[in-house]
Parts: structure tokens; sequence; C-alpha cells
């Protein structure tokens, strides 16, 4: 098999082990009724189509636009986000950490992959790789600089590590030459990594690009 | 535990390489669809908790979760689970082939299609609304303790021993360390805010913090 691998990739792949042992794994518990496959496939397209990192702009627009719901969100997250149906699994404790000119935030689970599914969806590879749990706490400054972002020194970068179930959204600061936006416009500012604090958010020159 | 998933400050694993958001897929093949749609799905049969799936992962061997990538470990976890509850045995793993089909008193409840966005939406909250007084308030000097259990725990390994101050209580949360093994009490919950300097000494940013969520058998007063 390793060699029909190696050679020219004109063919169809052979399944390889890892799909084999999953497939198999499938088969035996729907045969044994662990698991109905039609909700296998509701789980994957809502993760894969309908919860995303979306969700969580509209958020993040929002409190940009809206003072009230700003406040809402340092004071009471959770009931705030879930008021804009944003609510469930892996979302039912909520924090937001607000960048400042004087504070940036980024947000890790050292142990696992602890991360806001309602508001960001699944996480990217990269956010559960060794690579970034090792080394969001001890060098935050160095992953960052990875992601083309530089904290001034004078800065204080917060890193929130999810070793519970609270889950923690980066609330960005709000780029400049945004006044009068309205909130469709903002969110179209906010990206998945702002919300995770490896970046800042879009400014209006990079959404022209 | 002591185990390979326990990776805050570990050196030598090389940069973050990450995708561009603009362009990563939510899964890059299609076995890690089916193996994520299986693990939440079998997590709803109510068979185990969040902490016994997580700790599932972790006790694999260091060499094996470190060189695995991410739904490979999912996959290990969920084996050793249903191995574990007898949902499935080991014969049938290895031949895929059914040896036994639950009845009635088995009392297996599966999340039906119909039902899926309903769950989801409706999740699992940990916390716990009963009296119980924190030991520690917002303000207070603590120290992790020197805690190095051989089962599962939430404290990580880069944390203990060292001095940080509690900035919030988040009230009582279910306590993962002993939900793992299938114990469901409540502790209070504290965010605790390490500096930089105190985790890792001098050569590190005198401006920076590490907050970790941390249960009240963590800690002592310091």
């Amino acid at each position: 098999m390793d060699e029909d691998r190696h050679h020219s990739h004109d063919h169809t792949e052979p399944p390889s082990d890892l799909e084999l042992r999953v497939r198999s794994l499938e088969s035996l518990m729907v045969e044994k009724g662990l698991v109905d496959p039609e909700a296998l496939d509701a789980l994957i397209d809502i993760y894969e189509h309908k919860v995303g990192p979306r969700n969580g702009a509209k958020v993040v627009a929002k409190a940009w636009a809206d003072p009230e719901f700003k406040q809402w969100l340092r004071d009471e997250p959770t009931a705030a986000i879930v008021s804009l149906g944003y609510t469930g699994r892996q979302g039912e404790h909520m924090k937001v950490v607000e960048n400042t000119p004087k504070v940036h935030n980024l947000v890790v689970c050292t142990l696992c992959s602890c991360y806001p599914w309602t508001v960001l969806g699944l996480p990217p590879v990269w956010y559960k790789s060794a690579p970034y749990r090792s080394r969001a706490v001890i060098d935050p400054r160095g992953v960052l600089e990875e992601f083309g972002t530089e904290v001034s020194k004078d800065i204080e970068l917060r890193v929130w590590d999810s070793t519970s179930e609270m889950r923690y959204l980066v609330l960005p600061e709000r780029p400049a030459g945004t006044e009068g936006w309205s909130q469709e416009q903002l969110e179209r500012l906010v990206t998945r990594n702002s919300m995770i604090g490896v970046e800042r958010a879009r400014s209006p020159s990079e959404l022209e690009k | 535990m002591n185990g390979g998933h326990d990776l805050g400050g570990m050196h030598g694993l090389g940069p973050t390489h990450p995708e561009l958001e603009t362009e990563e897929p939510v899964f890059h093949a299609e076995w890690e669809r089916r193996v994520f749609a299986l693990t939440v799905a079998a997590g709803f049969l109510g068979k185990w908790t969040i902490d016994q799936s997580r700790h599932a992962r972790e006790r694999q061997h260091p060499a094996d979760y470190l060189r695995h990538t991410y739904y490979e470990n999912w996959l290990a976890g969920l084996e050793t689970l249903l191995v574990e509850t007898g949902l499935i045995d080991e014969d049938e793993l290895h031949s895929g082939q059914t040896t036994r089909h639950f009845r009635e008193e088995d009392d297996i409840r599966v999340l039906k299609a119909e039902a899926v966005a309903a769950t989801l939406t409706k999740g699992g909250p940990v916390t716990m609304d009963i009296p119980l007084e924190p030991k520690f308030a917002a303000g207070d000097s603590v120290r992790v303790s020197n805690l190095n259990p051989t089962g599962h725990t939430r404290a990580p390994r880069y944390a203990r021993g060292k001095r940080g101050v509690v900035e919030m209580d988040h009230g009582v949360h279910v306590f993962a360390d002993k939900n793992a093994h299938g114990t469901r009490e409540g502790q209070h919950l504290y965010g605790v805010r390490f500096t930089a300097r105190e985790l890792w000494g001098g050569e590190a940013s005198k401006r920076d913090i590490v907050h970790i969520d941390l249960w009240d058998d963590h800690l002592e007063p310091a």
C-alpha cells in the first residue's frame, strides 16, 4: 500500500488505515444502535455550516456600535451573548475580555482545546496544536509575531488559559476610521483570529484589499 | 496526571504554522468529520462526562498523544471509553463485527437526528446552585498546591507551587478533577492572575500576565 501512495496521484488513493479504522468504528456503532447516522450528519452540518466565527463577529460589532450592549457584555457576558441567539454547548459560561490601548488579551487552552463554540465554531488546527498550546503561556509575544502581530512592550499582555468550563472571547479594539459605520459594516472587520487575540481587527484599508 | 497533554511552557514543539483564516476548512478530511460527530453523539449516551472524555485522551502514552493529530486523539479517547464502559468489547473493536446487540433493559439512549439542534442549544451548564462558602475572595494571595495526582487534574504543571492573586470567583462549578473519575462535586472556581515573572522567572516580560481558572482544592493561602 505504501508504494501505491508514493507513485503518481493520477488515480484514487486507497483508503488509509486510519480511514478504515474510523469507517469500521462507525459501522459498528451504527449496527449496535449507539448512534443514529442521520444525527451524525446533522452534527457535522451544524458545525461545518451554521455555527462559526460570524456569530462572534456579530457580538463584537454590536458591542462596538452599542455602548449599552457592551456594558451588558462586561457585566453578564453569557446572557448578553444568548440574547443574540448564540447559546448552548461550549458557550454555557462565557467571559469577554476587552482589548484596550493598554491591554491585549490572548486565549489558549494548554491542557486540551477548550474554545467558545457558540460564538467561534470549532477551533482551527493551530489552536489545538502542541506548538500553540505550549508557547502561548511562556512566549506569547513570540507566538503573536508568527501571526504578524506586534504588541508594544508598554502594553500588558494577558493570556487566558482555559482550564475550566469558562470560555473566553476577546473583544478587539474598534479600528480607527470607522466612525459612523453601521453594525453590518463593522462586522466585516472582525476576524476569528481577532477574537482569539492572535491578531487585531482589520482596518478599513485592509478591507479594501 | 503529568501527561503528554499538559503542554504549557514546553519547548521544542516548533512554530505555530497557522493556515490562513480565510482558507482553512473546518475539517481537513472526511474521517475527521466522522470522528467529531461520533464523539459528540456518543457523549450524549450519558455513559461518561466531558471530563472523563478529556481524561481518556490524555491517558495515552505521551509519545502517542504528541505524535497523533487532533482527531486521532479524539478517536483513541472514544475507543477507550466505548471499551471501558462495555458498550463495545475489544473483540468487536478489532474485528468490526458485532457480537452483542443491546436490549431494552440496557437503557441505551441514542441522540436522534431530530433532537440534535435542540440538544446542542440546551448545552450542559456545569455551575451548581448549592450553598457553599468560598475559601477565597477576590484580592486574596494564593499558591497553587504542589499536586501531582496520577488521575485527571485541570491544574497545569507550570502553575504548581506558584503564587497568584484571585481576581474573581466564578461561583460553584463541578470540580473537573473528581468528575473525571465519576464523582460530581461542586467547588468554587476562581480566575487567578499570575505574573509571567512568577511563572517563568526574571527573563519574562514584566508586564505580562497569565490567568488560570482553578478550584478550591487546587489552592492554598499564600
